[in-house]
């Protein structure tokens, strides 16, 4: 069946591989995917080691679903120690890798170790072999995709990749595969760059056995229709995943000059629809591609229409990149946005933490806490979109001192620079936050500071709170699997309620994290999209395992706690603004400035947010500290943890 | 009268699903290698091509074939194989102008679509209808109108950049 994909071990340093199975306890537990990789973290990863030592683990996978006949399932998964935050690296992306990679006969790769010199993986048919790399070291991320088919001679090789950022261990590094799918959260390619792997290179033949294939197959028609139907996949499928940019800048929610404004004016350049015509091939309803067997098909393609990259194809630019190169830097103009969202695809960057980064060090030349003379004569200011651009290439290649210093993360960076430079710096947990201002909206802010990876709006969003919905539809997705008879509340500003539905968020995008599928395939912007109740159906059919909702549910909520186990172990502490579940004291006070008169004077309250956070800890077990108790790990089965089941 | 498969590939997202429904629909798993439909992709320039059995008139795989066992299926019109006669010998496989004759290597047997014998599949599942069914007929009206359509489009532009300048 669809689970006897395996999981293969590798040391690069003795260049020893070894291939196990999962054995089906392990996976009813936690499943696949992220929630398995969150247990082999733990479980391998010895405590306080060194994120860019040759212990840390990296782990490459694919879930549960990834492969079989259930739509949007190729997610893949990458987790190690984080060399920005050193806690929990965790890091998502689309494209066609880890199905290869199933089709090749794993779900999960444990790489440990470093190689003496750049090595590529190459995994094929249930064979692996570490190959040499000295070449292909220096590359972009596409050329070296391109450069290994080539090499191997098959066009229909998948890699994972990093860039020249990796290379130069720049601690947001990203890894990447295809044009623009990035793994890019917490330095994942960092890490690769530490390890000396510059790829992993697969290709499968094999088959992936359907349990009952006439009748999967029939029932992901149906699944597709839940999909397609919801009016938001379909404005997604027509204008990408920035289409929200617009209502959010007006309504006032997006950060915008590191975080002095929460709207950006004059952005009229950066509306889904004007980008439309100053892109050449770019939107309308033939120009959009996606991930392997989706049907939002949510990225744009388009081609650089001025500039010295002028005519070069390109994918994206995703909601994150304009708030990274739009609004936070205060750039009003769409080449700068598509410019640099193509230099980060090609370095291997996190667009988000690079654009925010640069945007505060422009806040602080602004301020007179770094000057001209760190700059290198650039002038940092905010809008200068030639100085955002140069940033981007002296960070990704550590050229002047600011450029080396901002490489480092912002914490890092912040006791470099010194003289109060920290305070200006939005960020959770050592990793900085999205474009978007959540000083209105509490259960997003709740969101944010308690996200188990840092500052991270994907990983338990209750991004359906915008839309107001009524409170009975809210109380029906969010009572089920486990019924929840407390407080909701359908306005986004209130305190009532919201840590229930960030839990909630939570378990439910660890299911669909490990189950394989993309976000927008459940809900998380639409409310009638998939969800537990509709899971089980599409696992028995693909896989023949009989999992319940609540089964599913047991299993996110222990996954959960897993990544939670391995944070206090690296050491999160609940107040600590440097590795806590904590906010920059600016969303505490200072008001916001724009946006609807609603919105205007707002921040938050900082009781409000203890209690929230409180309720928070509640909901999942954990005492006031965020520790999970005695009697949460025992319901769980975790209190034996490590307990190297595999 | 008989349906065709027809591929606008300038409406193809990529995404491969047609690939994987037709896997497991023939051959009960997920295996694009197996599928009978292929989607070739220029990555760096954003260009999918469907590549699907034409089911040819005067069809190659069926002239070369040296013991005839290759033929059209009355009902459905596709050009199906006869595997009592077919000796393995791949002519077929490599003279194909679209790389529509497949060999499955585990099987060691030549395969090609069968258009689900009515109810193809990757139609069935292409949301952006970059593969339809239709009646031969209707290929060329349906040609025509995208093609006026582009050149209708490309004029409006044309004239609104003159305007701007
Ligand atoms: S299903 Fe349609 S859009 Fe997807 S790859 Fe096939 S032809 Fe292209
Ligand atoms: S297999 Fe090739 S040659 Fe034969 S009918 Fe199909 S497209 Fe024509
Ligand atoms: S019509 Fe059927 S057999 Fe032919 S390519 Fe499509 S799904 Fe495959």
């Amino acid at each position: 069946m669809a689970l006897d994909r395996k999981i293969a071990y590798i040391d690069l340093s003795t260049g020893k591989s070894e291939i196990k199975p999962i054995p089906l306890e392990v996976r009813k537990k936690f499943i696949g995917g992220r929630g398995l990789d969150a247990y082999l973290l733990f479980n391998n990863a010895p405590q306080g080691c060194d994120p860019l030592g040759p212990e840390n683990t990296l782990i490459i996978s694919g879930g549960l679903l990834t492969a079989t006949c259930a739509s949007a399932t190729s997610r893949t998964h990458i987790m190690a120690k984080s060399p920005l935050t050193g806690l929990l690296g965790s890091t998502n992306m689309g494209g066609f890798f880890s199905a290869e990679m199933a089709w090749a006969d794993f779900h999960h790769l444990v790489i440990t170790g470093k190689a003496e010199k750049p090595v590529y993986l190459w995994i094929h048919n249930g064979q692996i072999e570490i190959r040499d790399a000295v070449k292909l070291w220096g590359k972009s991320s596409t050329e070296t995709q391109w450069a290994i088919r080539e090499e191997l001679g098959d066009q229909e090789i998948k890699s994972a990749v990093i860039g020249q950022a990796g290379e130069n261990l720049v601690t947001y590094a990203n890894v990447m595969t295809g044009i623009k799918n990035a793994g890019g959260r917490t330095g994942m390619g960092c890490v690769m760059g530490s390890k000396n792997l510059k790829a992993v290179a697969v290709r499968g033949t094999m088959d992936v056995k359907i349990a009952h294939p006439l009748e999967a197959l029939e029932f992901n028609k149906k699944f597709i229709e839940q999909i397609t139907t919801a009016k938001v996949n379909k404005t997604q499928g027509t204008l990408g995943t920035h289409f929200i940019w617009g209502a959010t800048n007006s309504w006032g929610g997006i950060r915008t000059r590191n975080f002095q404004f929460n709207q950006m004016e004059n952005a009229d350049e950066l509306e889904p629809e004007s980008l439309d015509d100053i892109a050449t091939e770019t939107m309308g309803p033939y120009h959009m591609t996606g991930c392997f067997g989706c049907q939002v098909h949510c990225r744009a393609q388009y081609r650089i229409p001025s500039g010295p990259y002028a005519g070069i194809y390109n994918e994206g630019p995703e909601y994150t990149s304009f708030g990274a190169f739009g609004s936070e830097p205060d750039c009003n103009k769409a080449e700068t946005v598509l410019t640099a969202n193509y230099l980060v695809n090609q370095y291997g960057v996190d667009n988000l933490e690079i654009g925010s980064i640069i945007s505060w060090a422009m806040e602080l030349y602004e301020l007179g806490i770094i000057t001209s003379k760190e700059t290198d004569g650039i002038d940092l200011r905010f809008s200068n979109a030639d100085a955002l651009i140069e940033m981007i290439h002296r960070i990704c290649t550590r050229k002047g001192w600011l450029g080396n210093v901002l490489a480092d993360g912002g914490i890092p960076a912040s006791e470099k620079i010194g003289k109060h430079s920290f305070d200006y710096l939005i960020q959770v947990k050592g990793m900085n936050n999205l474009h978007s201002d959540e000083r209105a909206t509490p259960g997003l802010a709740l969101n944010i500071a308690t996200s188990s990876r840092g500052s991270d709006h994907l990983r338990s969003r209750p991004a359906i709170d915008l839309y107001h919905l009524p409170e009975s539809v809210l109380r029906k997705i969010y009572s089920s699997p486990v019924p929840y008879e407390g407080p909701l509340s359908s306005d986004s500003m209130e305190y009532i309620g919201k840590p229930w539905q960030v839990f909630w968020q939570e378990n439910c995008y660890m299911a669909v994290d490990s189950i394989g599928i993309c976000k927008y395939h459940t809900t998380f912007l639409g409310a009638t999209l998939p969800n537990f109740e509709d899971w089980p159906r599409a696992i028995y059919l693909n896989t023949g395992l009989e999992l319940t909702p609540k089964d599913i549910w047991d299993a996110a909520e222990r996954s959960n706690n897993m990544e939670r186990l391995f944070n206090l172990r690296e050491g999160l502490t609940r107040y600590d603004l440097v590795k806590g579940d904590m906010l920059n004291h600016r969303y505490f006070d200072e008001p916001c400035l724009r946006g609807a008169p609603d919105v205007i004077g707002i921040m938050i309250d900082r009781k409000k947010f203890d209690v929230m956070v409180d309720e928070f800890y509640g909901h999942h077990g954990w005492d006031k500290e965020g520790v999970p108790t005695q009697a949460t790990l025992t319901r769980l089965g975790l209190e034996q943890e490590p307990t190297h089941l595999l | 009268m008989e349906k065709i498969l027809t591929v606008n590939y300038e409406k193809c997202t990529g995404c491969r699903l047609c690939e994987l429904v037709c896997s497991v629909k023939h051959e009960g798993v997920s295996n694009p290698s197996k599928s009978r439909i292929q989607v070739v992709k220029w990555e760096d320039e954003g260009r999918y091509v469907p590549m699907i059995c034409q089911q040819c008139e005067d069809a190659p795989c069926q002239s070369v074939c040296p013991v005839g066992a290759i033929s059209r299926d009355k009902e459905f019109g596709f050009m199906k194989v006869n595997y009592d006669v077919c000796i393995g010998c791949r002519s077929c496989v490599s003279i194909c102008p679209f790389g529509a004759m497949n060999y499955n290597t585990m099987a060691r047997k030549v395969f090609k679509c069968d258009l689900c014998d009515g109810d193809p599949q990757c139609a069935r599942f292409c949301e952006v209808k970059a593969i339809e069914f239709v009646t031969a007929d209707k290929v060329s009206s349906l040609k025509k109108r995208e093609g006026a359509a582009r050149q209708s489009a490309a004029g409006k532009q044309a004239l609104a950049i003159e305007e701007r300048a």
